[in-house]
């Protein structure tokens, strides 16, 4: 047993991802992972080390969440996260267009009101009311992201997120709008006391309706944790609200005795269709595992005996 | 081929000391809700329509706290929410934040038909309602002179409550919570009566499907969202079962309740009731609620830890039962 910890910066990247698009990527998640490694040694709560892990990933414009998240159809942003600690507290928000934290907003839900969810205008208000750093709504719109609508609007189709124009490829076809897309981030840990917790933040889907919530924001779907595991889903809202991927990873290993590995490769492989879902995850004991049905997902470890990894794509060829 | 099944429920919790009068009125609007489902059931409609006909009638009775009726938030306006699961391919639908559609239900099904989404909330879910031609109204029309009463009191006592009607004397019912130790959501039981809705249907090929519906918190924040929508928490619907449930929206969050149901039966191989139990036992800790369950075989039960629920129950071998306690 020790601390753990891993985070993602969505499922679903092009084969054909060009430096540029990767090398800012994959130095932001070892940014990350050094910030959420050194929190966990100096004794942070797991709960702080998500939430401080996730606020960075928000502040990066590469990634799909705070800044840098893609755009509604009416080209603007509306942003949601999740937070939860393995007492079962949580904290959820959606319809953000000017909160430059969502996930803080999320744990002012979760530890300042009686509530569990908020959402648009009523979230809005209650970050005011608190006095949450707000910016105007264009801070979040990068040109990345107004030119992946634009393409998303000629090709006519909701998209999860892409960083490359489309391009009909034999591993892109596996599964419709699911693949080939960055898009959401999320952190989970774990202390050597076995306290764990999730968090996930995200801008949705390119050219998704006004209004439209994912998975992100929803306990059991994108987001779970409970004493036996935490847990940070990405990919097709829809597919992974369909099957509560977060809850039952955790379902999995208490009902049916899985362990962690098995509990969340489980899932990815056989609750949602490929090409759909990918997700981090630690268990009480330390343990962690990042499984994913895309063609790759942006994501890094590491475990207090010293093993970490940043990785895109698979590691082993399956 | 397997015999249907029907249950509706109106809200979890219940003032002991509701005058008689109001019991009767309940189990009278479940009674009917429960027939225009069991006649559709009887004309081979599929689960799915029925579970959002069923809703869709105890949202336009203002008995419950559904579509008109609804518990209002401290603007005293009406937030409606409501989802759809049918069991046949995990499909759904939920909405959020609506406030001029005049069956929440229907809209959730139109998300999860004709759009590309799950769910859709506040000004989307209106501005796709409109696209559609949903049927809209004022936001009045959802608001009754009772929830307005309740409202005030709500804000005198300046607390989150559930849905309560005021009863016809307030400080007799109120004056029995000292004999009556009975809380829920720290508010002394007294002010429980009808609240949130449910339906949950097996039909004659075992096809599973559910829906919820509700006004949400009585003075609730604005922009607050209970389980009522969220998939797997107060709905679920898979090949093996379709769930309900209402109670203390955050507890029944916590728990994801209604997909626990499911993954019991099928983690654990639980049968239905004893699924059920297991997560009133289990998944609830101080938080209280109930559910209601249909299976693929036809079976139908319910559970819940508070002291009373409104539901009925029909299957087709001819079983009818409507009840409070």
């Amino acid at each position: 047993m020790g601390w753990a910890i891993a985070l993602h910066g969505g499922a679903g990247v092009p084969l054909t991802l060009p430096p540029e698009g990767r090398l800012p990527r994959e130095a932001c998640l070892r940014h990350c992972l050094q910030l959420g490694v050194d929190a966990l040694k100096s004794k942070k709560s797991p709960l702080d080390v998500v939430e401080l892990v996730v606020r960075e990933l928000e502040n990066n414009p590469h990634f799909n969440a705070g800044k840098g998240s893609v755009l509604t159809s009416s080209g603007t942003v509306e942003m949601e996260a999740c937070i939860m600690d393995g007492n079962m507290k949580c904290g959820a928000v959606s319809g953000l267009t000017t909160v430059v934290n969502a996930i803080s907003l999320a744990r002012l839900v979760m530890e300042r009101t009686p509530h569990i969810y908020l959402a648009f205008d009523g979230a809005e208000a209650f970050a005011r009311e608190h006095g949450v750093e707000t910016l105007d709504a264009s801070h979040f719109i990068t040109p990345e992201n107004i030119q992946r609508l634009k393409q998303a609007k000629e090709a006519n189709r909701v998209q999860i997120d892409y960083t490359q124009p489309m391009q009909k490829k034999e591993e892109d076809t596996a599964a419709a709008d699911g693949d080939s897309q960055t898009g959401t981030v999320g952190c989970v840990a774990v202390d050597s006391d076995g306290n764990l917790a999730a968090a996930t933040s995200t801008g949705g889907l390119v050219n998704k309706m006004v209004g439209r919530i994912g998975d992100t924001p929803l306990i059991g779907a994108g987001t779970y944790a409970n004493g036996l595991c935490a847990v940070s889903a990405t990919g097709k809202g829809e597919a992974i609200i369909r099957g509560t991927v977060a809850r039952d990873v955790a379902a999995l290993m208490e009902f049916k005795g899985l362990s962690l590995e098995e509990a969340a490769a489980c899932v990815v492989k056989e609750r949602v269709p490929k090409g759909n879902v990918g997700l981090v995850a630690v268990s009480a004991t330390g343990e962690v595992t990042m499984p994913f049905n895309t063609t790759g997902m942006f994501r890094a470890c590491a475990t207090e005996d010293g093993y970490s990894e940043i990785a895109i794509w698979p590691l082993t060829k399956d | 081929m397997v015999g249907w099944a029907i249950a509706v429920h109106g809200g979890a919790g219940v003032d002991p000391n509701l005058p008689h009068h109001r019991q009767e009125e309940a189990k009278q609007v479940l009674a009917r809700c429960l027939n225009m489902g069991i006649s559709a059931l009887r004309s081979s409609l599929p689960a799915v329509d029925v579970v959002e006909l069923v809703v869709r009638e105890l949202e336009s009775d203002p008995v419950f706290n559904s579509g008109r009726g609804s518990a209002l938030t401290e603007k005293g306006t009406a937030e409606m929410e409501a989802s759809i699961m049918d069991g046949v391919g995990r499909r759904c639908g939920a909405v959020s934040g609506v406030t001029t559609v005049k069956n929440p239900i229907s809209l959730a099904r139109l998300v999860m038909d004709k759009s590309p989404h799950s769910y859709l909330a506040f000004a989307g879910a209106e501005e796709f309602a409109r696209l559609h031609g949903a049927e809209v109204v004022d936001n009045d029309y959802f608001i009754t002179e009772d929830n307005k009463g309740m409202l005030k009191l709500a804000k005198e006592a300046n607390t989150i409550m559930f849905d309560y009607r005021i009863p016809t004397v307030l400080s007799d019912t109120c004056g029995a919570s000292v004999e009556n130790p009975l809380q829920m959501n720290g508010l002394p039981i007294s002010v429980y009566a009808p609240e949130t809705v449910g339906c949950v249907v097996v039909d004659a090929q075992g096809r599973c499907a559910a829906a919820t519906s509700t006004g949400g918190l009585m003075n609730k924040m604005c922009g607050r969202i209970g389980d009522s929508p969220l998939i797997g928490a107060g709905t679920y619907a898979c090949g093996l079962c379709g769930v309900s449930c209402t109670g203390e929206g955050e507890a029944i969050i916590r728990g994801t309740l209604a997909r626990d149901v499911a993954a019991v039966m099928e983690y654990k191989g639980l049968g239905l009731q004893a699924a059920v139990d297991f997560v009133v036992k289990e998944r609830l800790d101080e938080g209280k609620a109930g559910m209601i369950a249909v299976s693929r075989n036809g079976e139908v039960a319910c559970g819940f830890n508070t002291n009373g629920m409104f539901r009925g129950f029909a299957t087709e071998d001819g079983f009818v039962e409507v009840g409070i306690w």
